[in-house]
């Protein structure tokens, strides 16, 4: 009906369409543009609604079946051009077989610029607003290894300083990860290459995985994160630098949405210094290994037990 | 079936019929009910960044309250292992009260948990086949399972003495007897495992310490008979239900003596921290001390420490533990005392410093704080109404009369 009244007045000249039908024929153009409108409204909230609804029963990642993880991916892509108005592509590549990765780090050639910091947040979608940053760089009194006397709040404007030496800290992605084994709902766990991961719609946001991390590697959406569209990174991966939400954990997954395709992390191509070596434990011929198998390493907090995957060396 | 329907029936009309003062306590408690619920709207909307909370310090008061109403909750419990092992008669009478505060309790702890949360739509989760439970790894999976454990206990016995009562009867013993062994084991449970809770992280030196457990048990001994005393002389006054002296100096007895043990074992862990410090002393000595003049939870663990010596040495002392009114005044000091130093003196240090060594401090926010007393008045609702039901039960007033 509304189809014929529209196909009619695209026939009909305008001016013998006023004549003939007039003002019937008028409000007959505009109800059927606003029923086109109203209808388009309905369908658009409506899958928005039946969005929501899917996201609330939305199963545990390692649960879905491949089918179901496609059909969840496309639901995610909606929610995220709708929130940032922008095509994001979310990467579900599993581990690399025979992979372990292991990170190294040169701390006598580290000077504190937090460059690793700045390129983290860039490529990993931390909410600007929530300034969440998954590398914390110490600046440490020379001559100590004592935490408690470091600075979080340098300003790298002015690195090197006599007398300090910088130490960064994230995610070690432990061995025997105290964190995964706390998740009261399985939302963290460890992979097939070594990396912890979150499922951050699986997520309850308990926090305890948090009190359970030696090394303050995790970091909580205390309110609804935003990126500006034009910083948000469309490359993401599920496990990754997808676009999270409020009220829930995360921290660094040495990047797997690069890392799993043979690239570095973002933090290791930042570092202007080299002072960062990321590899594959399990490859007699990677650097990392001739790093642990020639260098004095040292790893943070090892008597905890907690097998981390970073090791410090220095030259 | 028909007794069932009538008692339920009966016991909420004896649960919501009451005079002025009643009314008036109920309508006050409502109206904190709702400031809360209204609290934790803002909270459910604008996220956890409305509390006080952080990165540094990710858990507040809420966990903070957690932890000291697990006490309270097993401190019912804790009353009955007297009474049957002395086949102590008195503290009989009292049980049921007991039991009606344990479920009160109960609820205010998975509702402390559960405003925690950062994602609160998402609890299923925890189901177990439904969701995704991880048991027996995680210790705070171990705690959702004892807590609700716990309170369908608390709930059973004495649905069954009371309706075995409410028809006339007298409740059979070795039907309710091993139930009631089973929850004395599990009130036990619920502590250890919370204590556990804490102590089982590395992460966190203040608590990783073997003497968490038994502090848990001491202070729960103490400051939940303590506050189930209180509520025991407002029941004496206000009602008609007879609570003899001898109750009020028995559990006087059970709360004086943990207190003692739980003011030791503060001393020794205290000892042990400060005589050779170490690094993992610096969150006690946040506590006690401030660092670099962030003195945040000074004069609150202080103020903790003397309301619970002061409270040791009024109930030491025979002749002022005999008086009435003294004795409400340690109870008052022991359960504020517990409730700090349990709750805010042992939680928040546990996250300062951090693991990476920067001291952040951590006050509550006026939204956290309103919650937290919404949860409370909840909790005190559920007890009120539970005891006057169960009261009247007790006292014979209402029966099951079979229709002809
Ligand atoms: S560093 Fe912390 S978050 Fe990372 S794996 Fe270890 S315990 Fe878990
Ligand atoms: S905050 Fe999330 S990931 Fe961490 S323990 Fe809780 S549910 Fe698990």
């Amino acid at each position: 009906m509304t189809e014929n009244l529209k196909n009619n007045s695209n026939q009909v000249s305008r001016r013998s369409l006023l004549k003939k039908i007039g003002v019937l024929g008028t409000t007959g153009a505009a109800a059927a543009t606003g029923v086109t409108l109203a209808a388009q409204v309905v369908e658009k909230s409506g899958q928005e609604f039946s969005d929501s609804l899917d996201s609330f029963f939305q199963k545990h990642y390692r649960r879905m079946s491949p089918e179901e993880v496609q059909v969840t991916i496309a639901r995610l892509q909606r929610k995220a051009k709708r929130k940032y108005n922008k095509d994001i592509s979310i990467d579900t590549a599993p581990p690399l077989p025979v992979t372990l990765f292991g990170y190294a780090l040169n701390i006598s050639k580290c000077k504190g610029y937090r460059k690793c910091v700045d390129a983290c947040v860039e490529e990993n979608n931390q909410g600007r607003d929530t300034q969440i940053q998954f590398i914390r760089v110490l600046e440490m009194e020379r001559g100590s290894m004592n935490l408690e006397e470091s600075n979080h709040y340098y300003d790298p404007e002015t690195v090197p300083q006599k007398g300090k030496f910088y130490l960064p800290v994230q995610c070690m992605q432990c061995e025997n990860p105290p964190c995964v084994r706390a998740c009261p709902v399985k939302a963290t766990w460890k992979e097939d290459d070594g990396v912890v991961v979150i499922d951050y719609d699986w997520c309850i946001g308990c926090r305890y995985c948090m009190t359970a991390c030696p090394y303050w590697a995790r970091h909580f959406n205390w309110n609804e994160p935003h990126v500006p569209p034009e910083e948000l990174n469309p490359v993401t991966h599920y496990l990754g630098n997808r676009p999270r939400s409020k009220g829930v954990m995360e921290k660094c997954m040495f990047c797997v949405q690069r890392t799993r395709k043979g690239k570095q992390p973002a933090c290791m191509e930042a570092c202007p210094t080299g002072a960062r070596i990321f590899g594959n434990l399990l490859d007699p011929e990677s650097e990392i290994r001739y790093i642990l198998e020639n260098k004095t390493v040292f790893r943070l907090k090892e008597d905890l037990g907690t097998e981390p995957k970073f090791w410090y060396f220095t030259d | 079936m028909k007794a069932t329907f009538s008692f339920w029936l009966d016991f909420i009309r004896e649960a919501f019929r009451g005079g002025k003062l009643f009314y008036l306590w109920m309508t006050l408690l409502t109206v904190v009910v709702f400031l809360g619920f209204a609290a934790y709207i803002r909270q459910f909307q604008h996220g956890l960044i409305v509390s006080g909370m952080s990165d540094q310090v990710s858990w507040g008061v809420y966990i903070s309250n957690f932890t000291f109403l697990v006490g309270v909750a097993a401190a019912a419990v804790m009353l009955v292992i007297p009474s049957y092992i002395f086949r102590d008669e008195m503290i009989k009478e009292v049980v049921l009260l007991a039991e009606g505060l344990a479920v009160a309790a109960c609820i205010m702890c998975i509702l402390f948990v559960t405003v925690d949360l950062g994602r609160p739509d998402r609890i299923w989760h925890m189901l177990p086949f439904v969701g995704e439970f991880n048991f027996p790894q995680s210790l705070l999976a171990w705690d959702v399972f004892v807590l609700t454990g716990y309170l369908f206990l608390s709930l059973t016995i004495p649905y069954y003495i009371l309706f075995v009562r409410y028809k006339g009867g007298e409740p059979k013993h070795n039907v309710y007897f091993p139930g009631v062994l089973i929850s004395i084991g599990w009130a036990i449970s619920i502590h250890t495992v919370t204590a556990f809770l804490l102590s089982s992280n590395v992460a966190r030196p203040f608590w990783h310490t073997a003497i968490l457990g038994p502090r848990f048990l001491a202070s729960a001994f103490s400051a939940g008979p303590a506050f189930f005393l209180l509520t025991l002389k407002f029941i004496r006054r206000y009602t008609d239900y007879p609570v003899s002296e001898k109750i009020f100096q028995r559990i006087a007895i059970i709360a004086t003596v943990a207190l003692q043990i739980n003011l030791f074992l503060l001393f020794a862990e205290i000892f042990t921290e400060f005589y050779h410090q170490t690094d993992h002393t610096a969150s006690a000595l946040y506590l006690f001390f401030g660092i670099g003049g962030k003195t945040a939870l000074v004069p609150w663990i202080w103020s903790a420490i003397t309301m619970n010596v002061v409270a040791v040495l009024i109930l030491s002392i025979e002749p002022l533990r005999n008086n009435s009114r003294l004795l409400s005044v340690a109870c008052v000091l022991m359960v504020v005392g517990v409730w700090i130093e349990k709750g805010m003196g042992l939680i928040i240090p546990g996250f300062i410093p951090t693991p990476l060594g920067e001291v952040f401090e951590y006050s509550p926010t006026l939204i956290e704080v309103t919650v937290s007393a919404g949860i409370w008045a909840v909790g005190l609702i559920i007890y009120t109404l539970l005891a006057k039901a169960a009261i009247a039960i007790e006292l014979g007033k209402v029966r099951y009369k079979k229709l002809p």
